[in-house]
């Protein structure tokens, strides 16, 4: 694997035919250099500030993930995934993109919520499946729904809400809505049809929508080249399209806020969707039920070539003086206290173990809007 | 000759086949190198080689559909999903093109495809990982749909099935993987090892598709079941002493409709039992021909004890899964009429 410079990839104008960005499909856009300088003209140009509510958010999906997975080895909570190393394209781009901007994204993007200041509270108990579980324990653990954060429903099914997305985001055209969409799949999972689907009707309905692949080299025990990974890059899919495509290091803040914020803005000003592949690396195990020590050098991770997304970052807001090794401990460790504060209000409501969740009667309910005769003597026949 | 379990039993039963017939293939997400997520085929790669046992990329429908193309040229391709809620990306090419293709051909081409899927809840897999999905297949005409209860049952059927020249729907409830279960989850679980159908013989033998077995006999009442309904109408039988007549169906299509007629006749009651949703489930299929068969010899209506139809809730499992007491209830109702 060529190991790609940062600040070498230029920035087109946001305007330009679809065309003219495919070169980009088989480079890296980067912007954070070994040193953690910020080059090139992908630089967003944040303010530190800016910079330091991203490490927070980032460090912060951390420590919540860290503790949802040994709660689930505790048997609080029945499954669990972390995004360890992806932290970077969840919550850069939701940064990037407007509060009210929708996303249909996957069981790895934990981070667009977090970012968006959605309250950690609030997924645990979806985790816990407890009796604040707005869900009312119908969904496994991770697969949140926030409707008020302009989240939609995850699902198990991969690829499902690919397609879903440019419909949002077609509906939005439709009505003139300023809103666009934006959507995540693995890059395994680019191998299902609604793939296909969702890139044949961005491309012939110019949907405003930004379609993620979130190329973390695995997907399960299968390496990226099951899906083709090796033949072509993700990005390059666009190509067939007509699509825009950008490729970018996805464990590099900087470059993922300034290639989302591009196609944000292409899709906004309506000159069509963007394909981005975010290139990085699923540093923790598939899930709470897989052991990666069965398919892949346990050190792969560790020799990754773009490093972690947090100490880029934090090595970056220090080099510019903004940020200290020293404030960054202690940030990890109030994130820590704080996680775990609010997981002891979470586990008072309820764990999937011990209960309580919601009432059993409930089951029943949201199957249709009104319960036709059917359910209300199933559940009687429950007796509940 | 030690005992089996049913994943030990599954991966036996393709070992032997990959063995016998060199047409013999099996794919499916993670299933070459890694083995499965379930080590159903843990092993295979290695020792029969990667153009035999491989990796697919995640996409069920791509999988049946070059399984159909396999087919035609001659080969014999197992595909496994990796949990049958997983399968209905594939169920165009399963029901528009593998079922129907000996038809649509005049018996030019056909796809001797075994599609392979860990079905069923009791893991705590939410909606996603534990959907019984049987009735969709059994629908569709030119599908033949089994699913064991037991290593022994597991490996014979299994190897049926891949030499069966039609399509075979093959769901292997993950629940009964790596023991009998009998619907009592806060009860330690039992493995394989100690039960008798653990013994399975470490080469070749069938068992026929379309045939029936009785796992108890009894006059009370019948219960029709298959899966790990079987394990929890057992319990169900012993805790509430109802001396049932437990029939194993096996297979759902073809159905032994032979073993069902005769108990039902004998018993004149009929309880059926399954863990998929009630409306349309194969429950209907069977309530309405033991009504054709049976009608005179029926003392009582017959009893349908299944999941609720609603989505698998990941928290109610319990409240969902119709276990002993549930089943039970339902012979003391099909006995007192
Ligand atoms: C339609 C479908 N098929 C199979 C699965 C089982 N499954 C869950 S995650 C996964 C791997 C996904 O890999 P990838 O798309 O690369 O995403 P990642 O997990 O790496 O983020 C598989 C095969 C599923 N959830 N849905």
């Amino acid at each position: 694997m060529p190991r790609f410079a940062a600040g070498a990839v230029e920035r087109p104008d946001i305007a330009v035919p679809a065309q003219q960005t495919h070169p980009l499909a088989y480079q890296l856009i980067r912007v954070l250099d070994d040193e953690g300088a910020a080059v090139g003209a992908w630089d967003p140009k944040l303010s530190p500030e800016t910079l330091r509510r991203g490490l927070r958010a980032m460090m912060l999906t951390r420590a919540y993930d860290d503790r949802m997975f040994r709660q689930q080895r505790q048997g609080k909570i029945s499954f669990y995934m972390k995004c360890t190393g992806e932290e970077a394209i969840g919550v850069g781009q939701a940064f990037a993109l407007a509060p009210d901007d929708m996303l249909f994204a996957t069981y790895r993007q934990q981070g667009l919520l977090i970012a968006r200041d959605w309250p950690i509270l609030d997924m645990m108990c979806e985790c816990y499946s407890n009796s604040h579980d707005r869900l009312k324990g119908r969904q496994l653990p991770v697969l949140y729904s926030a409707r008020a954060a302009s989240f939609f429903s995850l699902a198990g099914n991969l690829g499902i809400q690919y397609p879903q997305a440019v419909g949002w985001a077609m509906a939005s055209a439709i009505k003139g809505d300023h809103r666009i969409a934006a959507s995540w799949i693995g890059e395994g999972s680019t191998a299902e049809p609604d793939f296909h689907h969702a890139l044949t009707f961005a491309s012939v309905y110019r949907a405003p929508v930004i379609l993620n692949v979130v190329n973390n080299q695995w997907a399960i025990s299968s390496h990226q080249e099951i899906a083709g990974g090796e033949a072509a890059t993700f990005a390059a899919r666009a190509i067939g399209f007509g699509l825009a495509s950008l490729r970018v290091d996805g464990n590099d803040f900087l470059a993922v806020y300034g290639a989302t914020q591009w196609a944000a803005e292409r899709a906004r000003a309506n000159h069509g969707a963007t394909l981005i592949e975010m290139f990085t690396y699923r540093a923790a195990p598939h899930s709470t039920s897989d052991d990666p020590t069965r398919y892949r050098p346990e050190n792969e991770g560790r020799n990754w070539p773009y490093g972690d997304p947090i100490e880029r970052l934090s090595r970056h807001l220090i080099r510019l003086g903004e940020w200290s090794p020293e404030r960054h401990k202690q940030l990890e460790a109030e994130l820590v206290d704080y996680v775990r504060e609010v997981g002891r209000e979470a586990e008072s409501y309820g764990t999937m173990q011990t209960g309580p969740h919601f009432s059993v009667r409930t089951m029943f309910e949201d199957v249709f809007k009104e319960m036709p005769w059917h359910l209300r003597r199933q559940r009687q026949e429950l007796g509940v | 000759m030690p005992g089996m379990s049913m994943v030990q039993a599954l991966n036996s039963a393709i070992d032997v086949m990959l063995g016998r017939d060199p047409d013999v293939v099996i794919f499916g997400e993670d299933v070459g190198y890694y083995g499965g997520v379930f080590r159903v085929t843990e092993g295979l790669q290695k020792k029969h080689g990667d153009h035999r046992v491989f990796d697919a990329p995640i996409a069920e429908g791509g999988m049946l559909g070059t399984a159909v193309g396999m087919g035609a040229y001659g080969l014999r391709p197992i595909v496994e999903i990796q949990f049958a809620d997983y399968i209905y990306p594939a169920t165009d090419q399963l029901i528009s093109a593998a079922a129907r293709l000996r038809y649509r051909s005049g018996g030019e081409f056909w796809a001797p495809i075994t599609v392979r899927a860990p079905c069923g809840g009791g893991i705590f897999g939410g909606q996603t990982h534990s959907q019984s999905v049987e009735a969709i297949f059994t629908h569709v005409c030119g599908l033949k749909t089994v699913i064991p209860s037991n290593p022994y049952d597991a490996k014979g059927l299994l190897i049926s099935a891949i030499e069966d020249d039609d399509p075979v729907v093959f769901f292997e409830p993950k629940r009964l993987y790596n023991g009998p279960f009998d619907g009592h989850p806060d009860r330690p679980s039992v493995p394989w090892t100690q039960h008798p159908q653990s013994e399975v013989p470490d080469g070749y033998y069938t068992v026929p598709l379309g045939q029936a077995a009785v796992a108890r006999p009894g006059d009370a009442v019948t219960v029709l079941a298959y899966g790990t309904m079987v394990h929890v109408a057992l319990a169900a039988a012993e805790e509430a002493e109802i001396d049932a007549e437990i029939i194993d169906l096996r297979t759902l299509l073809p159905l032994d409709i032979d073993t069902v007629v005769d108990s039902v006749k004998k018993t004149g009651r009929c309880v059926i039992a399954h863990e998929a949703t009630r409306t349309c489930g194969y429950g209907a299929e069977l309530a309405a021909l033991v009504q054709e068969h049976c009608f005179y010899h029926l003392e009582a209506p017959i009893v349908r004890v299944t999941g609720w139809d609603t989505p698998y809730p990941h928290i109610f499992e319990w409240e969902y899964f119709p276990g002993p007491q549930r089943v039970a209830d339902g012979m003391r109702r099909a006995i007192e009429g």
